[in-house]
C-alpha cells in the first residue's frame, strides 16, 4: 500500500511545527505515533501533502505530577503511560485503560495526544479524559488556550481544535477514587464494541461522587451526568447500578456496524457499564 | 516528491539510503537493504509479521515511514542470529516446534526478544499478552508460548552461570 506523495517536515521545536502548519494550512497535518493517521493515508482516506512529525519536540514528552496535578505531554506513548510508576499510584485508571488499547506494538508508538486529538469515537482516551474531567492545552499562532475534554468533541473526527493549532498537553487532578475501565472487544487490536470508565468516591458507606464516561457508543465520547447522579447518595447496590445503567443507556446513540446491530450494542453497553460501576465501587 | 537521504543504524551497521517520504520502513528494509527477514503480512498494522525493534520498541514496520526512522537504531531478525549461530529464541522455536509455515516467525521472535528484555521472567500469561500483536495462523500459539518460556529459562540460567 502506497500513500499519496507528501513532503516530510521534522521540526525540532513547537514554534517550527506551528509555522509549517501556518504556511501550508489545510495541506499540512501533524503526525504523532502515526498509528491512526498512517493507516488512513495508506487507504487514501487521508491525503496530507505536508506531514509534520512531532517526534523531535522534547517539550511534548513526559509526565509530571505536582501538587496533585498530573500533566502529560501529548507525545507520551501508551507504553510510557503504562510503565510510569508515579502515574500508576496517582491515577491508576490510566494504566488500566491504556493496557486495553490495541496491542503491544501499537502502544509503543501510539500517543495520548494523538489518541485524544484525532476525534475518533472508537479511541479510548477521549472518554477516559472526560471521566477524569481533564483539560487539553491547545497551542496555535495566536497563543495558548485550554479546553475541557468534556467540551472538546463535536462529532466523529470533529473537535474544538482549530486549523493551525496543536494539542500539546493534558492536565487533570490526580484522583484518589475507586476506578475501573471496562472494555468489550472482539479481539486484541479491535476497537471497543462498548467501553466505560468509572470513578467513584465514597463518603462513609455511600457514593459521594461518580463519574461515568463511555467509548464508541456515539459519534463522540459520552459522559453521562445522569448515570453519575443516579449513584450519588446510594450504597451502590444492585438497584442503584440498574438505575445508573438505564440512565447511561439513555445518553448514548450507537450505530450498527460489523461489531453488531444497535440492540446488541445497547445490551453489551449495559453489561460493561454495570461491571465498571461494580468494580470501581469495590475499589472505592 | 523528491527523495531524501535517511540515515539509520540497522543491525549495528550504519546505513544511508535514498527514499521518498512515503516509502514504508518495511519496504526500505526488504528492498533497499536486502533484509527480507521481516515479512509483509497484512500491511494494515494487524498481523505483526513486519515487527522490528526500533530504539528499544517493538514496531510494526508497515506502519512507519522510513523517514521517521532517521537517526534510529533498528534490529531485525537478521540482527539476532545467523544460520550458523542461532539466537537462543531461534534455537527454542526450532526445538519446541514454535513454527509451522514460518511466515510469522521473524516478527514473533523480534517481538519476543523485546519482551524478554523488559520482562526476563514472564509468566505464560505475560507471554500471551506480550505477543498479542502478532498473529500466527498455524500453530494455535501453544508451541510459540512454550518456545519463548523455554528461551527465557535458558537465558536466565546462562545469566546466573555467568555471575
Amino acid at each position: 500500500m502506497i500513500t499519496a506523495a507528501f513532503e516530510y517536515h521534522r521540526p525540532s521545536d513547537l514554534a517550527g511545527a506551528l509555522s509549517v502548519l501556518e504556511e501550508h494550512g489545510d495541506d499540512a497535518r501533524v503526525i504523532a505515533g502515526g498509528h491512526s493517521l498512517i493507516p488512513m493515508m495508506k487507504l487514501r482516506m487521508a491525503e496530507v501533502p505536508h506531514l509534520i512529525d512531532l517526534q523531535d519536540i522534547a517539550g511534548l514528552k513526559g509526565i509530571t505530577i505536582e501538587g496533585g496535578m498530573v500533566t502529560i505531554g501529548a507525545m507520551t506513548t501508551q507504553h510510557e503511560l503504562i510503565n510510569n510508576e508515579a502515574l500508576l499510584s496517582a491515577t491508576p485508571i490510566i494504566h488500566e485503560a491504556a493496557l486495553q488499547i490495541a496491542d503491544p506494538q501499537v502502544r509503543y508508538m501510539g500517543t495520548i495526544g494523538g489518541n485524544v486529538a484525532n476525534g475518533d469515537p472508537a479511541n479510548d482516551m477521549p472518554g477516559l479524559m472526560q471521566c477524569l474531567n481533564a483539560n487539553f492545552t491547545l497551542e496555535g499562532p495566536d497563543g495558548t488556550r485550554s479546553v475541557k475534554a468534556r467540551e472538546f468533541y463535536e462529532a466523529a473526527y470533529m473537535t474544538e481544535l482549530e486549523d493551525g493549532e496543536i494539542l500539546t498537553q493534558i492536565t487533570f487532578s490526580a484522583v484518589n477514587a475507586g476506578y475501573a475501565y471496562e472494555k468489550q472487544k472482539r479481539k486484541i487490536g479491535d476497537y471497543a464494541t462498548a467501553a466505560c470508565g468509572v470513578l467513584i468516591t465514597k463518603d462513609g458507606d455511600k457514593v459521594a461522587t461518580a463519574s461515568i464516561a463511555m467509548t464508541n457508543l456515539s459519534d463522540v465520547p459520552v459522559l453521562s451526568e445522569a448515570a453519575g447522579a443516579a449513584l450519588v447518595g446510594t450504597s451502590c447496590d444492585a438497584a442503584a447500578i440498574k438505575a445508573a445503567v438505564a440512565a447511561a443507556l439513555e445518553d448514548i446513540d450507537p450505530t450498527e456496524d460489523n461489531r453488531g446491530p444497535v440492540e446488541f450494542k445497547m445490551h453489551v453497553a449495559g453489561i460493561i457499564i454495570s461491571r465498571a460501576i461494580a468494580r470501581a465501587w469495590s475499589r472505592a | 516528491m523528491t527523495n531524501q537521504i535517511v540515515k539509520m543504524t540497522v543491525n549495528g551497521e550504519k546505513k544511508e539510503i535514498l527514499a521518498e517520504p512515503r516509502e514504508l520502513l518495511i519496504y526500505v528494509l526488504r528492498e533497499k537493504l536486502g533484509l527480507s527477514g521481516a515479512h509483509v503480512g497484512c500491511e494494515t498494522s494487524h498481523c505483526g509479521a513486519c515487527t522490528v525493534e526500533i530504539d528499544g520498541k517493538s514496531v510494526k514496520s508497515c506502519t512507519m515511514f522510513a523517514v521517521q526512522a532517521e537517526g534510529a537504531k533498528i534490529t531485525t531478525i537478521e540482527g539476532l542470529g545467523t544460520p550458523d549461530n542461532l539466537h537462543v529464541l531461534q534455537e527454542n522455536f526450532k526445538e519446541h516446534h514454535g513454527l509451522q509455515c514460518g511466515y510469522c516467525t521473524p516478527g514473533m521472535i523480534t517481538r519476543a526478544h523485546r519482551l524478554l528484555q523488559e520482562n526476563p521472567n514472564p509468566t505464560e500469561e505475560d507471554v500471551r499478552f506480550g505477543i498479542s500483536g502478532n498473529i500466527c495462523r498455524c500453530t494455535g500459539y501453544q508451541n510459540i508460548v512454550k518456545s519463548i518460556l523455554s528461551a527465557a529459562a535458558e537465558l536466565n540460567a546462562a545469566k546466573e552461570a555467568a555471575q
